[in-house]
């Protein structure tokens, strides 16, 4: 936060010219970047040996000894644990219908990131290619799906914005309903039992239930935070600060036990108890990253609010948290990021999340002793995901930080 | 940001206005309503909670903590046998917890620091180098990054007979053992001496600043302090007849090692996984921190002749403390609560012996109760020490 505030306070006004760019020469750049001082330059020297030490040992690994296959023979295990065969086509609309998103907004706000939009759009046509068999054609429609919304994005403009974010904001909810399913055997989306959830599935879908449900949960205890009624604030600052206090394995933990004991005669499954255990912590987090925004609004709106005859209900929704939360999105995305790695966790109340799996995958006796590639290979997807996520958010804070100035 | 109070909501009553259009009854039965709501809720979860227990045959209480425990604790920092009771293996899972919290923040802050100013330096290398560090860490969720340490690390090693050799350390699938002092007959007379060295340090300390302040004139303080320190702790060691601590170096026995204190894998992959993790946000931190002091700050400095060491000494830290202190203060809970995913790699701490009692007694609610209220004051207690700190290197303004 402290450098695009920095930048965008330090660019030139108007009409000023830019001092002259330096210009190195390969040599010139050297010097200046690795070789400056005596001590640089040995800084340079170990740690360029060490670099080369450890990356061709690794290298070594991975290309002679290490044994992938166990990524290829369980790579549907990983991606959707054992979501049945015959609903797989949900998941496969939940990324199309994603990849559809990507491109319309891409085409409404990116334009311009040529760079990223090459690589995202290349993306899934490049993974068909190596793709097992059954995953070709989905992955193509994803492709082509991509390249519709961005083509979406052409026809319409700048209209399609709201229609744009109605969608995101339908997208998640739509996502739930269509993997879990409802109704029995003779309904078009037959239900599916969430113990056959498992692997990025389970672990996304615990992401977006999380974001779902405690979104809410946390503007009401921040709006409870900042209330003028001393009970309501207290309530809320207990149990912000409670939960806050205390690890979140303990609070999954006490969904897990005490649920039941709670709401005797319900049979609640375990995942959707972990479900509960996640939104109940996250959204005391998110409560205080909106009690942030909300102080960040200056005194004058709320007196401006009431001037013009609102009550508290129409001030805090119409002007007070619109502000409020466009201001901490970048914050909340971070909170989002937070959220998805911290789902890796329901693997120690048992859940067959990534962890899960891989735990399981590794009990396999073909595949005895290769945490190292397994591991990998998880962290290189939650990797992936979160690096995504937050170069996103990034980019999201240039903007709105420039749509302020 | 400053705490923005809302307006107060109430305007002056009139008299020809039915009462429940008045804001303060409106305020009022809103209150009394959010509570009604949630004490309802609290009550029938209650209730449900003891109908189900009762029909458990279980009855609420912290009796049964007296009872035998009946298993074993891999690593206990004071005496334990099984024959001990509950509450004594809680108080062995909390010390544990508390001694991998300490090191952990304290090595932490360390490497922090050391990623923090590799993030500003004007070496290319190292900076892209800090700055990958930090990517991976911060993109990896800590429990793949603990079972990974763990798993295909440290139970990776070779085994006790082939341990890998670093000078005195020794690496092996049994742990990192390390040369360790055995205290002797002599090692609680020169633990009163140790406390008296301290002792006498903060006195002499103490004494300097007041003489620097009194004189207006900088004094030596560190060296003199240290002197007195390590004086009196050398010439107790010189004096007792018999040295208070026995160093062994560990040497490789038949299937284990011998003398030295060995480390166990699971201590080392949560205590080497939480430092790292923990590590790389400190480090984004001390970052940040240094580089919100104004330029114009190290300027002003240095033209008023100081050289570049006072500069950062005098300048520089005093005023990136007061941005990096609060942030620090929730990496540390962080790093506190992050110390109970133990449970996932079987370091015995906190919450892994909680589990245990909970499989072994059936006692969830109890034990859930004790581990929240446990970490809570932990988290209390560190945040009470660090917001007085806060307070003595924020900026007195008039």
């Amino acid at each position: 936060m402290t450098t695009s505030t920095s930048t965008s306070s330090l660019a030139p006004p108007a009409g000023v010219l830019p001092p002259p760019t330096e210009r190195y020469t390969v040599l010139g750049w050297l010097r200046k970047n690795l070789f400056s001082t005596w001590y640089n330059a040995l800084l340079t020297v170990i740690f360029a040996a060490v670099i080369i030490l450890v990356a061709r040992g690794m290298a070594e690994w991975a290309l002679t000894q290490a044994r992938w296959e166990v990524i290829g023979a369980n790579l549907r295990l990983f991606l959707v644990g054992q979501y049945p065969a015959a609903t797989t086509w949900r998941a496969w609309a939940c990324v199309v219908l994603l990849a559809l998103l990507i491109g319309l907004s891409w085409g409404i706000w990116g334009r311009g990131q040529r760079a990223g939009a090459i690589a995202l759009g290349v993306l899934p046509f490049a993974l068909a290619l190596i793709a097992q068999e059954e995953a070709r054609v989905p992955l193509l429609i994803t492709g082509a799906a991509g390249l519709i919304g961005f083509a979406l994005s052409f026809w319409r403009g700048v209209r399609l914005q709201r229609i744009a974010i109605i969608a995101w904001v339908v997208y998640f909810p739509l996502v739930i309903v269509l993997i879990s399913g409802f109704g029995g055997a003779d309904s078009p989306l037959p239900l599916v039992p969430t113990n056959l959830w498992g692997g990025l599935l389970l672990t996304l879908l615990l992401t977006v239930v999380g974001i779902v449900f405690s979104f809410p949960l946390g503007v009401l205890l921040a709006l409870g935070r900042q209330s003028s009624l001393p009970i309501v604030r207290s309530l809320s600052v207990i149990y912000i600060e409670v939960v806050r206090g205390v690890p979140l394995i303990t609070v999954l933990f006490m969904a897990q036990l005490m649920l039941p004991l709670f709401l005797p005669g319900v049979t609640i499954d375990r995942v959707v108890r972990a479900m509960a255990g996640i939104v109940l912590f996250s959204a005391a987090y998110l409560a205080e990253n909106v009690r942030g925004g909300l102080q960040a609004i200056p005194r004058g709106q709320y007196e401006a609010a009431r001037a013009l005859g609102l009550n508290t209900w129409k001030m805090m929704l119409l002007i007070i948290l619109p502000q409020a939360l466009k201001a901490i999105i970048p914050i909340l995305v971070g909170q989002f990021i937070a959220l998805f790695k911290d789902t890796s966790l329901v693997v120690i109340v048992g859940l067959l999340e990534l962890m899960g799996i891989a735990k399981a995958v590794l009990a396999q006796p073909d595949f005895l002793g290769l945490q190292a590639e397994v591991y990998l290979f998880v962290a290189l997807i939650y990797g992936l995901f979160c690096y995504l996520m937050s170069a996103f958010s990034q980019r999201l804070e240039r903007r709105l930080s420039t749509g302020r100035a | 940001m400053a705490n923005v109070p809302l307006p107060p909501a109430t305007s002056p009553p009139r008299p020809n206005r039915a009462f429940w259009r008045d804001d303060r009854f409106i305020q009022f039965a809103a209150q009394f309503i959010v509570l009604a709501i949630v004490a309802g809720l609290l009550f029938l979860a209650f209730r449900n909670m003891a109908d189900s227990l009762a029909r458990q045959g279980i009855a609420l209480g912290f009796g049964f903590l007296e009872n035998a425990a009946g298993f074993d604790i891999g690593e206990s920092l004071i005496r334990y046998a099984n024959t001990d009771t509950f509450s004594r293996a809680l108080l062995v899972g909390l010390l544990n917890t508390l001694l991998v919290s300490v090191l952990g923040i304290i090595l932490a802050t360390l490497l922090g620091i050391v990623v923090g100013i590799a993030r500003l330096s004007g070496n290319w290398l190292v900076n892209r180098l800090a700055w990958l560090f930090i990517e991976l860490m911060r993109n990896v969720p800590l429990l793949v990054l603990l079972i990974f340490i763990y798993t295909a690390f440290f139970l990776k090693l070779p085994r006790a007979r082939q341990a890998i050799s670093l000078g005195p350390l020794y690496l092996s699938n049994r742990g990192v053992a390390i040369p360790w002092g055995e205290p002797t007959e002599t090692w609680p007379i020169y633990l009163y001496i140790l406390i008296a060295a301290v002792g006498l340090a903060i006195l002499a300390a103490t004494g300097l600043r007041l003489w620097q302040e009194r004189s207006g004139r900088p004094k030596p303080i560190v060296l003199p302090t240290l002197f007195v320190l390590l004086g009196i702790a050398g010439i107790g060691w010189l004096v007792l007849p018999q040295p208070p601590l026995q160093v062994t170096t560990p040497e490789i026995a038949a299937f284990n090692f011998k003398g030295g204190l060995v480390l166990t894998p699971e201590f080392m992959a949560l205590l080497l996984g939480l430092v790292i993790y923990t590590a790389a946000f400190i480090g984004e931190i001390v970052r940040a921190g240094i580089q919100a002091v104004p330029k114009g700050q190290v300027e002003a400095a240095r033209a008023l002749g100081l050289s570049g060491r006072r500069t950062l000494q005098l300048v520089v830290f005093p005023q990136a403390l007061r941005v990096i202190v609060p942030p620090l203060t929730s990496q540390y809970l962080n790093l506190t609560k992050n110390s109970s995913l133990a449970v996932a790699i079987g370091y015995p701490d906190l919450f892994a012996i909680s589990g245990t009692i909970i499989n072994q007694t059936g006692r969830a609610v109890e034990m859930i109760a004790i581990v929240m209220a446990v970490y809570l004051s932990v988290s209390l207690l560190t945040s009470v020490a660090m917001n007085w700190y806060n307070r003595r290197v924020r900026l007195v303004e008039r």
